[in-house]
């Protein structure tokens, strides 16, 4: 049903120099603290990153409690910062296509898009055979997801034993991380003009509309990267 | 504080929000193929998406980093990408670097 080797190679992403396992503790410690802070309990916080594992909405979520908004202005203000999740599966999951296997792996699968996952996906899919490449996904995701489930308990775990500075120093290391990744990945030129572009479009239009900055910034900046860009793989 | 009912259903609906796009994008994915325009649109526009949210992320950050100062941000982050080419992309080292610069920094 599912290959054990490829599986097993996905997995092992977490290993060596290029290990997500630092980023990934980082940001689920601090977002376990944070949960504590906004009233979860244990469960809770365990779960929030068990069904939702996207930590810019999870953030979004507890933010939004610990002001009192409203449960439909939780899912509007998720669904905006999130729905960059729809355009990252449209750009990995044809990648990872094949006739051969059945869809409710994608179907499933598709959970563990996030990312740090994607990011590591994209960078490594070529290496593994067309047939495969869902399994390799699956065992990227099993690894992430897992990494992060737990980290996000000892976060909170470990609440009282953090102070604030250790927590900004934790908030660094995420942005730094996927930074190096998208360096990495401009590897041709139409990456390379949406990278650069998204990154001066996201703030500038942060200014004029917080929520809907992520979508626009991103539209813009990828149409012109590919009109301008030219013939990419 | 919230309470635990209000909690459970703030869970559901962040799960809920997510995943929908999550699985909208499987579902478009069986109709397009890898050499198409359209895939090739929807990639650049995931890069951007990608790099506008960082953007965002450095220059106005949400919840703890927001207490740190803009320009040290920007040092961290150019100190730690030079780190991550000059290692040959190792990405252990700028991460572990990350956390300590900004501490020292801060506390400069």
């Amino acid at each position: 049903m599912i290959n054990l080797k490829v599986f097993l190679k996905g997995l092992q992403s977490l290993k060596g120099t290029r290990s997500p396992a630092i980023p990934l503790a980082a940001c689920f410690i601090a977002l376990g603290a944070l949960l504590k802070d906004a009233g979860f309990n244990i469960q809770q916080s365990a779960a929030s990153s068990l069904f939702t594992y996207a930590l810019p909405g999870q953030l979004v979520m507890a933010e939004s409690l610990l002001v009192g908004a409203s449960i439909i202005n939780i899912f509007i203000a998720v669904w905006l910062v999130n729905f960059r999740l729809y355009p990252m599966t449209v750009s990995l999951f044809p990648l990872l296509d094949h006739k051969s296997q059945p869809k409710w792996k994608y179907y499933l699968s598709c959970h563990f898009l996030a990312v740090t996952s994607w990011l590591i996906a994209k960078d490594g899919y070529k290496k593994i055979n067309k047939k495969n490449r869902i399994d390799f996904w699956i065992g990227i995701g099993i690894g992430t997801w897992s990494t992060a489930i737990l980290m996000t308990v000892i976060g909170y775990l470990s609440a009282d034993y953090l102070n604030k500075e250790m927590l900004i120093g934790l908030a660094i290391v995420n942005p730094v991380y996927f930074f190096c990744m998208l360096i990495g990945a401009m590897k041709n030129l139409s990456i390379s003009i949406a990278v650069i572009a998204g990154t001066m479009l996201g703030p500038l239009i942060y200014i004029i509309s917080t929520e809907w900055a992520l979508l626009f910034a991103g539209l813009i900046a990828g149409t012109i990267a590919f009109l301008f860009g030219g013939n990419n793989g | 504080m919230a309470s635990s009912q209000i909690i459970i259903l703030a869970i559901i609906a962040t799960s809920v929000a997510t995943f929908i796009s999550r699985f909208m994008g499987a579902l478009t994915s069986e109709k397009v193929s890898v050499k198409s325009k359209v895939f090739q649109w929807f990639n650049c526009v995931a890069y951007s998406t990608l790099a506008a949210l960082l953007g965002r992320m450095i220059i106005f950050p949400a919840g703890v980093l927001a207490e740190s100062d803009l320009v040290i941000r920007l040092i961290v982050l150019i100190t730690c990408v030079a780190l991550f080419i000059m290692t040959k992309k190792n990405l252990v080292i700028p991460t572990i670097i990350s956390a300590i610069l900004l501490g020292v920094l801060t506390n400069f």
